[in-house]
């Protein structure tokens, strides 16, 4: 166990490395000069590289690259170019709606796609599954956008329940928070829970047709016994997958479902610094998703090779 | 607690509620692009002025909602005969925030530092002409011009002029502090930017106590926010499709007013075949301004013929010289040597106007035998490809600067129109004073650019404001980027 983490541990190391090259080149590449659309369309040309030379854009790229990377080792994502405050108190500020969100989004999905999921699976063939197989269908064919509009037009417009957008703040109380957060996480989670449901349910299914359900069939266990300590142990593993893949997905992919609430979380922040160029904060934020994704999936492996020992040996 | 007990406490904390709401000196602005940050020397971005000019920051002088100009911190001034050596008397009993007093110092300091050498001023170009600033008494500073300039009361009027103090110049990004009605309460980045009544302003307290402006891009979102009650007013509302729907309903109130956003189709008049005149009067009249401004901004905006906003008593109205008429483009392509016509490029910015915009004029070109093929561009990009390295042939923009038709005198810029003839009206302009000579001289102005077809002119940029019907005192025009607070107040 101890070497297959310490391998993945190597390979996470590499990727991050490979990571910041690729996401330096790029937003190095992109046209656009931050100087330049901070001052607008009268600006003195003198007054845009004074501008610069503030920014300290007028270094060498592999001075700046080696700067940036470096102060990420030590913790410093450097100061955003347009906000001029540090990198990680942004971040920090955003994390903490985008991450409640995305884990609100997660145990909302879960708790919906598991039972669903299994239901299904149960009643394979009957009504239950064929209505299931349908909605979730549905599920995965809508945007989230589109679902996210529908549910402010009904409880926030027509029922006044919920404020269409926003976030108050953690200082105010967990309660109007975690309400401010409802509708985002709703929308963010149904799509979700209709992908996780549709693989439970599958994975499940194949796990019953397996010899050892039989055998434990034929020991004498229930048919109830058989599909949750049997079966669904088993199937669980594509489930964990699915649900790594999308935790990194809720962080990042809020872009859209923030843009809708107006929520000031990672993605809007990642949103605005992309349209004013502040390179410096599209590259830090942008590398701590990597991060974020990277270290989801390590732990996710590790999470295989827990739940099923043959893994350990690859 | 008992069920009763329960509903009596909710019964009471609803009472309470309902009692504070009554009280209403809170005010929710919704707006769509939140500031990069909150100087308004240090950037061009409209969003800071609509948060802190006139109500965190004043200037010298200040512009009114009809886009007049009236003293503010300076009570009045005396010019020279020869229009070169003004002197300002200050506003006595002013102070910062931070409770520093303020005087001639904190002008000299302030106009000096936006001219200065690495100044990151964005509008740099309006201190241009001044060759001096000096501190007479501490209630009196005088300004000495290289050359005589009559709109120098105007120029200070912008939020790019206003005082700041020496101490606090280098934070007021994050920590503005001026001397306004209101002082900076708290910003939440990606969320909202909360201001509070200064108790110790030099001049009438305003009736709104806490002002809150919220930052929604989305336009499905503003009209959520709007209709939801979540914000009292929606300044530059985004999505005048669904205007009609306030418009009905009395709870609301709708105002639309003019802006200084001229919208234009901007043509790069040294890139082949638009260097040719005849090229670009053919494209002055296959503009359907009309089909524009209804499918694109669902009818909202003024027809405009000429670089000038329509609002301004000098506005000349030479729409009929570009009056759409496809024929006569697809004639004057003949002459030019295009009887088949050509294909071209055209680039557009994020707005609704220009991407919208500019796919009803791509298909209005196409109507004369000119292909444009589009291009959409985010703003960054714009600025960098489009007015920096000149490197388009059309591109729809909206200039927003108010009384900026002087663009045109520089040969340099991205449209690259280079007129003596031209140049020399703005410098005759630069130097009048007298009302009279001016109005003649921008008339002028507006006609030289419109007989050279200089640009496609489209129409002028409409202000939309979508508020509960209590709020009143909003600006219904935008001259400039503001939401003057002090103005604002709720019916009794």
């Amino acid at each position: 166990m101890l070497t297959f983490v310490a391998g993945r541990l190597l390979s996470l190391i590499a990727s991050l490395a490979v990571a910041s090259l690729v996401i330096f080149a790029l937003v190095e590449v992109i046209p656009g000069d931050p100087a330049a659309f901070m001052l607008g369309l009268n600006a003195d040309p003198a007054a845009i590289d004074a501008l610069r030379t503030e920014m300290g854009l007028d270094q060498p790229k592999v001075v700046r690259y080696f700067s940036w990377a470096g102060g990420m080792l030590t913790g410093d994502f450097g100061t955003s170019l347009t906000y001029k405050t540090p990198v990680a108190q942004m971040v920090a500020d955003r994390l903490w709606v985008s991450l409640p969100l995305a884990i609100y989004a997660l145990i909302l999905s879960t708790v919906i796609a598991i039972p669903v999921g299994v239901l299904a699976a149960a009643r394979r063939g009957r009504a239950a599954d064929i209505g299931v197989m349908g909605v979730t269908q549905l599920g995965v064919a809508v945007p989230n956008f589109w679902f996210a509009m529908i549910l402010v037009f009904v409880f926030a417009i027509q029922l006044g329940w919920f404020s269409a957008g926003g976030f108050p703040g953690w200082q105010g109380g967990v309660w109007p928070a975690v309400k401010a957060l409802t509708l985002p996480a709703i929308s963010l989670a149904l799509p979700q829970a209709a992908i996780l449901a549709r693989v439970m349910r599958s994975s499940l299914i194949d796990m019953l047709g397996e010899d050892f359900i039989r055998t434990a069939r034929a020991k004498g266990l229930t048919q109830r016994q058989v599909l949750w300590r049997h079966g669904f142990r088993n199937a669980l593993i594509p489930v964990l997958t699915i649900l790594g893949l999308q935790f990194a997905f809720l962080i990042a992919g809020g872009i859209i479902i923030e843009q809708v609430f107006y929520i000031p979380g990672i993605g809007r922040l990642i949103f605005q610094a992309i349209s004013s160029r502040d390179l410096i904060t599209v590259e830090s934020v942008v590398m701590l998703l990597v991060f974020a994704v990277i270290v989801v999936n390590f732990a996710v492996d590790v999470a295989y090779a827990a739940v099923d020992p043959r893994l350990r040996r690859r | 607690m008992t069920k009763a007990k329960l509903w009596l406490a909710a019964a009471s904390a609803l009472a309470l509620s309902a009692g504070m709401a009554l009280a209403q000196d809170a005010l929710t602005i919704g707006m769509q692009l939140e500031p990069p940050n909150l100087d308004p020397t240090g950037g061009a971005a409209e969003a800071i002025d609509s948060v802190v000019y006139l109500n965190i920051f004043q200037g010298l002088t200040r512009f009114m909602s009809d886009g007049s100009v009236e003293p503010l911190l300076a009570t009045g001034w005396d010019v020279s005969a020869d229009g070169l050596v003004w002197t300002f008397a200050l506003q006595a009993g002013v102070t910062f925030h931070d409770g520093t007093a303020f005087d001639a110092e904190d002008v000299k300091f302030s106009l000096d530092r936006a001219r200065a050498e690495d100044s990151t001023n964005a509008q740099k170009a309006l201190f241009a002409q001044i060759a001096d600033v000096t501190v007479i008494d501490p209630m009196t500073v005088q300004v000495t011009l290289s050359q005589p300039n009559g709109a120098l009361p105007f120029n200070l009027a912008w939020g790019d002029a206003v005082i700041v103090a020496p101490e606090t110049a280098a934070t007021n990004a994050t920590a503005p502090v001026g001397t306004g009605p209101y002082r900076f309460g708290q910003w939440v980045q990606g969320d909202r930017v909360e201001l509070v009544r200064n108790d110790s302003y030099w001049g009438d307290a305003p009736p709104i106590g806490m002002a809150t402006m919220r930052f929604i891009s989305d336009p499905s979102a503003a009209f959520a926010a709007v209709m939801a009650g979540d914000v009292d007013v929606f300044s530059g509302y985004p999505a005048p499709e669904n205007l009609a729907q306030f418009q009905a309903d009395p709870t609301f109130q709708v105002l639309v007013g003019s802006t200084e956003g001229e919208t234009i189709l901007s043509t790069n008049n040294l890139a082949p075949p638009f260097d040719n005149i005849l090229v670009r009067q053919a494209l002055a009249h296959a503009i359907d301004r009309q089909a524009i401004i209804d499918g694109a901004m669902f009818g909202y905006g003024t027809p405009i013929g000429t670089h000038f906003a329509p609002h301004n008593p000098a506005y000349v109205d030479l729409t009929a010289q570009s009056a759409y008429d496809p024929d006569m483009a697809r004639a004057l392509l003949a002459e030019a040597g295009f009887p088949d016509g050509f294909a071209t490029t055209l680039k557009l910015p994020p707005p609704s106007y220009a991407r919208r915009g500019g796919e009803i004029l791509a298909a209005q070109l196409r109507e004369v035998g000119i292909e444009a093929e589009i291009t959409n561009v985010e703003w960054a990009q714009w600025i960098d490809e489009v007015f920096l390295a000149k490197n388009f042939d059309l591109t729809i923009v909206s200039h927003t600067e108010p009384m900026d038709i002087g663009i045109y005198a520089n040969p340099d810029y991205y449209f690259q129109y280079n007129s003596p003839g031209f140049q020399a009206t703005m410098t005759a302009l630069t130097a009048a004073s007298d009302p009279a000579e001016r109005t003649a001289l921008m008339q002028a102005a507006q006609q030289q650019i419109a007989d050279d077809y200089v640009n496609g002119y489209l129409f002028q940029l409409a202000a939309l404001t979508v508020a509960k019907a209590g709020v009143q005192g909003l600006w219904a025009n935008a001259p400039v980027a503001a939401m003057d607070l002090s103005a604002i107040s709720w019916a009794q």
